[in-house]
Parts: C-alpha cells; sequence; structure tokens
C-alpha cells in the first residue's frame, strides 16, 4: 500500500545509503556539568572539528541529502562559530533542530533564530520544579532554562520545544510539564534516561520504577502530541505500540557524530565499542556510514538472544543497545527496564566486572585531574507531585 | 531516535483529483529503495513514500493538468484508486499541494 504510516521496519533495519536524521555533537564544552550528561561533556576538545572541517561534514551531509540534523553538545552555543554553522547548514537545506540548556539565549540570539528558517530549537530542563531540575542539572539551571523560554517567546520564535528527560524524580511532573509547554506555545518533548556519559553514574537512583513505566506508557498513549524521538519503544511490550517506527536506529538510519569527528552508532553509546570511524578519514563521513564494519554488523538481522521466547519480541525489539551494554547486560537480551521484569532479574543477576568502566569522558577536573564533583541526586527528598 | 517524531495535526483538506497538483515548495524528497522519505521543512514532517510508482506519480504531478490525468498517465486502472486515496493523504500532510 502506498501509504505513508504503515511501519518500514524491514527496509530500516537492513539500513539506508544516508541516514535519516543524525545527531551531531558540536562540543565537548559545557558550562553545566548534568548528573546524566549522555557526553560527559565539560571540556572543550583539543581535536574538536574547526570550522573549515565542521562546514565540510555539513557539505557532505547536504550532498547525502539529510534533511536535517540534531545539533548538541555539550552546549553548542558556546562554540564561536554556532551560528555560522547554523547559517551555512540551512543555506544548504540541512535543516537544524538543536538543543540548548538556554544559558546563553539572549533576547538578541532568540530574535536572530526567530528570523531563520528551519531552525528548531529544543530547552532542556529536567524537572517542573526548580528544585527537581536543579539537583540534576546544578543550581540556576532552571531559571536559565525559564529565562531562554521567555526570550524565544518574546521573540515570537514559534513552536520551540521543552526537552526533558524522564527521571524517577519528574515522572511525577509530566502534566505539569505538559502545561508549562502550553504556557509558551511551545512542545513537549520528553526522552528516556540511559545509563550513558555520566548517566552511567546515576542510572540506578535516577531511572524511572517499573510503577512509573507503566504510567509513562499510559500517559503517552493519552499525549500522542508529546514528541518521544522514538526512544521509549521498550514501553510499546505493554500493548498497543507507541507512535513512531519502534526500532534501534543505531548505524541503520541514524548515528552520532562527536565534537572531533568520531562516528558512532548512536548519541548513547560514545565507547570504542561502537565507533564506527572518523569524518576525517579518507572517505570522510559517507564512507563511514556506507562502509564501516561495525554499521554493516548492526545492519545484519540480530539475535533474540534471551527474548526469543518471549511474545513481546515484535513489540520492544529488546529495547535499547546503550541501555543493555553500559548497565553490563548482554545486547541480545532484554534492556534492563524490560517492562516484564526480565531486565530487573538479568540486573540482578549480573556477574561482577561485567559493567563497563565508566569513562571519564569530557567531565571538568581540577588541578589533580580529578572529575569535579557534580551535584548528586542524593540531596533529593521524596518526589512531590505537581 | 528520532524518525518520525514530528506530528503536526494535518488540516482537512478536501483533495479533488481533477485539479492541478504539484510537490509541496517546501517538501525535498529523497530515493529510496522501497521508494523515497518526503521531508516538509515548513511542517517538520518526514513522511515515506511506498512505492516507487507512487514517487513517479507525485513527481510528475506537475506536468500534467490534473492527478487524475497523471494517474492515467503513470498508474494502471486497478490500481488508481489506491494511489489516489494515497494522493489524498499527501494532500492531507501537504507534501503535495493544489497548483
Amino acid at each position: 500500500m502506498p501509504a505513508e504510516r504503515v511501519p518500514l521496519r524491514r527496509q530500516f533495519t537492513r539500513g539506508l545509503d544516508a541516514p535519516i536524521c543524525l545527531t551531531w555533537e558540536l562540543t565537548y564544552a559545557c558550562n553545566l556539568a548534568c548528573v546524566h550528561c549522555l557526553s560527559s561533556s565539560g571540556r572543550r576538545d583539543p581535536g574538536e572539528l574547526k570550522p573549515a572541517e565542521a562546514r565540510h561534514v555539513i557539505d557532505e551531509l547536504a550532498g547525502m541529502k539529510v534533511f536535517y540534523v540534531n545539533i548538541g553538545g555539550g552546549e553548542p552555543m558556546l562554540r564561536p562559530d554556532f551560528f555560522d554553522l547554523v547559517g551555512y547548514a540551512i543555506d544548504r537545506k540541512v535543516g537544524v533542530k538543536f538543543s540548548t540548556n538556554g544559558t546563553r539565549m539572549t533576547a538578541e540570539k532568540a530574535r536572530r533564530l526567530s528570523e531563520m528558517d528551519y531552525v528548531d530549537v529544543q530547552v532542556s530542563i529536567d524537572g517542573a520544579l526548580a528544585s527537581t531540575n536543579d539537583a540534576v542539572r546544578g543550581e540556576g539551571s532552571f531559571a536559565a532554562a525559564r529565562a531562554a523560554m521567555d526570550h524565544l517567546a518574546a521573540a515570537n520564535f514559534g513552536r520551540f520545544k521543552i526537552s526533558v528527560v524522564v527521571t524517577r524524580h519528574n515522572a511525577t511532573q509530566l502534566d505539569a510539564f505538559a502545561g508549562m509547554a502550553e504556557s509558551y506555545g511551545a512542545q513537549l518533548r520528553l526522552t528516556r534516561f540511559r545509563p550513558s556519559g555520566r548517566g552511567a553514574d546515576t542510572w540506578g537512583e535516577l531511572h524511572p520504577t517499573a510503577d512509573q513505566q507503566r504510567m509513562l506508557y499510559r500517559w503517552l498513549r493519552d499525549h500522542p502530541e508529546v514528541l518521544t524521538g522514538d526512544s521509549f519503544f521498550h514501553l510499546s511490550a505493554l500493548g498497543e505500540p507507541l507512535d513512531g517506527l519502534n526500532l534501534c536506529g543505531a548505524g541503520r538510519v541514524v548515528c552520532l557524530i562527536d565534537p572531533v569527528g568520531d562516528v558512532y552508532a548512536c548519541p548513547f553509546v560514545i565507547d570504542r565499542e561502537f565507533l564506527a570511524g572518523n569524518v576525517r578519514d579518507r572517505g570522510g563521513f559517507a564512507g563511514v556510514w556506507r562502509h564501516s564494519d561495525l554499521f554493516a554488523s548492526l545492519r545484519e538481522p540480530q539475535s533474540a538472544g534471551a527474548c526469543a521466547t518471549c511474545g513481546s519480541y515484535d513489540a520492544c525489539q529488546g529495547g535499547c543497545m546503550a541501555a543493555k551494554f553500559f548497565t553490563g547486560l548482554p545486547l541480545d537480551g532484554p534492556d534492563p527496564e524490560c517492562v516484564f521484569g526480565h531486565g530487573a532479574e538479568a540486573l540482578a543477576a549480573r556477574p561482577a566486572g561485567v559493567i563497563p568502566p565508566p569513562a571519564l569522558g569530557h567531565s571538568k577536573v581540577d588541578a589533580r585531574g580529578m572529575p569535579v564533583p557534580v551535584p548528586t541526586p542524593v540531596r533529593f527528598r521524596s518526589p512531590v507531585r505537581v | 531516535m528520532s524518525l518520525t517524531e514530528e506530528r503536526v495535526e494535518a488540516p482537512v483538506h478536501h483533495f479533488d483529483p481533477d485539479s492541478a497538483w504539484r510537490v509541496h515548495p517546501l517538501v525535498a524528497l529523497r530515493d529510496e529503495s522501497f521508494g523515497a522519505l518526503a521531508y516538509h521543512y515548513g511542517t517538520r514532517r518526514l513522511l515515506f513514500l511506498k512505492s516507487p510508482t507512487l514517487v513517479d506519480l507525485v513527481s510528475s504531478l506537475d506536468r500534467y493538468a490534473s492527478a487524475t490525468a497523471a494517474m492515467e498517465a503513470i498508474v494502471p486502472a486497478p490500481e488508481r484508486p489506491r494511489y489516489c486515496r494515497a494522493l489524498a493523504r499527501l494532500a492531507a500532510s501537504e507534501v503535495i499541494d493544489a497548483r
């Protein structure tokens, strides 16, 4: 049937000649130190792509007809050539959706963005209350995010996005987030908390409980207008699938380009195990996308492993590769947040030493090279319903 | 990861196959083995055209006086009602618009 809403999962799992979209972290520099940062950002990497190299990546994306790129970081607005690169991309019909913590969003920059076509902005906030948010993202980050939203609204930017990583402490605030989005004429976007980057250290305390996952599934079913980036497909095992393709697109239809040009299967697996190549390699980004051994193997049929006997494998596809990898679970088995509890059992049965060592990544360090402490979620009181 | 996250309520749209249509100026098509990806830069919506014939038809609309004429030239007769419904859906999501 030549309709557009029938799942194309099979074709997509075999990979396409070019990604449908991709994430590009422009810099590891960040002025916040969120406890769940998927890229362990903080310090700028000296090997960051130079402006000319970054423009070359955009040329390649335009040549491959990648319609848009999700720009993140680090804090992308800290890159001095941020606006130049955004302008360069949209001039070549590569739309830009970028994520920001909002700290650098002045009234003037909001006006500038509102004058650009093909640019979407999403402001990250992880609590409907300052206390919930700041415990994860740092003191003052709630106020900064709200100020950025105020600037965008005042500049008539239109429907910007409010982007929330769902945690144990904000899972009770979904209606409040929806209300916040409505008050700005913005769109709410919820994404799944993965144990990636510094998130590996905080996942145990911060990931939503099993009850919260079921509640979240029902809430998402009741709020189809809320964007999710397809990130909760593991919940589709609970019944009717959530909107979206419900598949892991890593290395098949999506990937990550990191600030130094390394190409990973997805934004949540910044680890050598999932490194496909570098945009500075001879064949450029296209060469990595089309010829890397890693991506070729991801495009092969995957084993359902321990999930093969579960009647819901078609619905959840075994869940998220990154969530399994960074919790030390086999990739061909249940997701740690499997809605039937198989993941919790697997976590409990993990042999010692299977969790990959935490990478320091680009977290800020002190004079002795020790990581600068980031706010710990330990000081949370019980979740507040708002 | 983000694939079809953009959900914009499609306006109620009457599709008249006897008028003239074209690919919406803000839409880009990318050929794929199954058909094509269509991306609307205005609504930020990504859609999938699931047959090469549909891609041919959509890309040819601007060369015919009507969608019906385009279908008569491109789509085998028994298939036309199906393709007409597909065009109506594409009109509703503004992948094609009246010219």
